[in-house]
């Protein structure tokens, strides 16, 4: 926490150049969006599905970008390999102009960029090898011999070679996804977008699809930008994330920020629905209980440190957990506990927890 | 038994075996040139459709009309306007070699239909799949969009191979030959129900004998 307010006042030093961060740091971005916008004309009329934006996306990163549909995601998404054409803006991917390429040009700068879909969208009629050897093909600049030995180590990748001669509809679906994961691969790109990729998928295949993605982010240093509708998918893969609603970027952030510390209503939501709660009906079941109430987060050691105990002790304070969850964001465990607080110096105590790094929210 | 084959008296088998031979060849060369000429137009058609690749609305205009004018038109009427056409082609209006480009004419509009229908069977999402790897258009075509439609294409031919079955026999009215020929001359005009009877006989076997080929062809490409 604290680090984080730090970071927060270097990058806030006026008078230095932006260029100067980028050094320090030595972030790069490989997707950099500059006031892009996208209006469609449907009968007559103007519709737009993404206002304005700006946007960086740090190279090496797990960029996740939540929504409701039609909150403008998609349109965000397929605006990076340009399958949808910006009405204005800038987009710049791997220091190139994406949006002043020509028909040439843009087909040699999207062999740079995997894409993986909801429907998975592999041919029916071709095996899973020829499949996953289709941009190779497509691309047409290694020897027949090149590919086969690339498809073989990209379905040892993905844990698929024993079905290379297999048809996509013998696979199920988290098999296919593979498939397309694999196929998005092939030519070695820098971004890998994922078009709600795992939405088709039941829980179980969802985490070993995801937990494929955050492998080959982490070996490959590959780029990913996921668009998703579950919260659930940013806080197992994603480094940071952007919250849109009707179009607009609302939030954004570390994941860990962004989620435990919402402050869009539509963030809110999000966090909600993920954790099952529903704030008014939990206002109703605390009415009743004494004392204050807090909510806690612990993030990092903090976690695992036996604060509550401590603390209680030594201030004099009683405790009950009213409502709690512990558990990891990507590599990060968290916890987030809901407690009344009653009887011995308080003040104090609230004060230790804060010392502690632990973030604290009064509630009543 | 004897009034069996008395029945079949008046069937000469040598001229049955002829017309059969000039109705495989009818079928067979309209059936080829419909193809080559159809399947290109069907990929234009797709094509320039509204929201597909090349989307053209003026040229998908035009060719929509052109094909409908041809698909309203009935074959036997087309056989009689096409004469002039077809001597200037072959040099003869008679014959299996006249018979073939009305028949090809006729064919054309209505297999380019079914191929357009095929390519739009095809999911939206192949097509992004493949431009997101940086295909070009005659890339998606022969490389997603045709095989993904190839089952879809093999029924296509079967339906048209066998309605070319059917307008092969009423080319028989201008003298083309064929199966279809002997039904009308022999079996109709000289009132010999036999020689209908083996005529229809021979033309139901051929076209079961197409459309059984033509599903198996479908279910090997279909891969589901």
């Amino acid at each position: 926490m604290l680090s984080q307010a730090y970071a927060d006042t270097i990058r806030c030093v006026p008078g230095l150049p932006l260029n100067f961060y980028l050094r320090a740091h030595k972030v790069r971005y490989v997707i950099e969006f500059h006031n892009v916008h996208k209006t469609y004309r449907v009968a007559g009329k103007d519709i737009p599905a993404l206002h304005s934006t700006s946007l960086r996306i740090e190279s090496g990163q797990v960029f996740g970008l939540i929504g409701h549909s039609g909150a403008g995601k998609s349109t965000l998404l397929r605006l990076i390999n340009r399958l949808e054409t910006p009405s204005g803006g800038q987009i710049i991917v791997d220091n190139e102009d994406v949006t002043a390429m020509d028909s040439n040009g843009l087909r040699r700068f999207r062999q740079q960029v995997g894409m993986i879909f909801q429907h998975f969208n592999l041919l029916a009629s071709k095996t899973v090898a020829d499949n996953v050897a289709m941009p190779l093909t497509l691309a047409g600049e290694l020897s027949r011999s090149a590919i086969d030995q690339r498809v073989a180590e990209l379905l040892e990748r993905v844990g698929l070679s024993d079905h290379a001669k297999k048809y996509p509809a013998q696979l199920s679906g988290g098999q296919k996804q593979r498939v397309g994961i694999a196929r998005a691969l092939a030519t070695k790109p820098k971004v890998l977008l994922c078009d709600e990729a795992t939405s088709a998928l039941d829980p179980q295949t969802t985490a070993s699809v995801l937990q494929l993605l955050a492998e080959i982010n982490r070996e490959l240093k590959l780029t990913i930008v996921l668009i998703t509708h579950e919260m659930d998918v940013i806080r197992r893969v994603c480094d940071v994330v952007a919250v849109m609603d009707a179009g607009v970027i609302v939030e954004q952030g570390p994941v860990a920020e962004v989620f435990l510390h919402p402050k869009h209503p539509t963030t809110r939501r999000f966090v909600q629905e993920d954790e099952q709660i529903d704030e008014s009906e939990q206002r109703d079941d605390f009415a009743h209980v004494p004392g204050r109430i807090v909510r806690l987060t612990f993030q990092g050691e903090a976690t695992y440190a036996p604060l509550l105990g401590t603390i209680a002790r030594e201030t004099g304070v009683d405790y009950s957990i009213l409502a709690g969850r512990i558990d990891r964001i990507k590599d990060t465990p968290y916890g987030q506990l809901t407690l009344a607080i009653t009887g011995g110096d308080m003040e104090a105590a609230f004060a230790r927890f804060i010392a502690a790094d632990v973030h604290m929210e009064v509630l009543r | 038994m004897e009034t069996f084959l008395g029945f079949f008296a008046n069937i000469d088998w040598y001229e049955i075996w002829l017309a059969t031979g000039d109705t495989m060849v009818m079928l067979s060369g309209s059936l080829l040139f419909t193809v080559l000429l159809g399947l290109p137009l069907g990929i234009l058609l797709f094509l320039c459709s509204p929201r597909q690749l090349l989307e053209q609305k003026n040229l998908y205009a035009a060719l929509s009309f052109v094909v409908n004018i041809l698909r309203s038109l009935p074959f036997i009427i087309l056989l009689v306007v096409m004469i002039p056409f077809t001597v200037m082609i072959t040099g003869t209006s008679l014959g299996v070699a006249g018979a073939i480009p009305p028949l090809v004419v006729g064919a054309t509009p209505f297999f380019a239909r079914l191929v357009e229908t095929a390519f739009r069977e095809v999911d939206r999402g192949i097509i992004e799949a493949t431009q997101a790897m940086g295909a070009n258009t005659r890339q998606i075509i022969t490389n997603a969009l045709l095989p993904e439609a190839r089952p879809g294409i093999f029924a296509a031919i079967t339906v048209t191979a066998i309605t070319l079955v059917g307008y092969t026999a009423m080319a028989g009215v201008v003298g083309a030959g064929g199966l279809g020929d002997l039904a009308i001359r022999f079996g109709y005009q000289r009132f010999q129900p036999d020689v209908m009877i083996v005529t229809v006989v021979l033309l139901l076997i051929l076209v079961q004998i197409l459309q059984t080929v033509g599903d198996r062809l479908v279910v090997h490409f279909s891969r589901k």
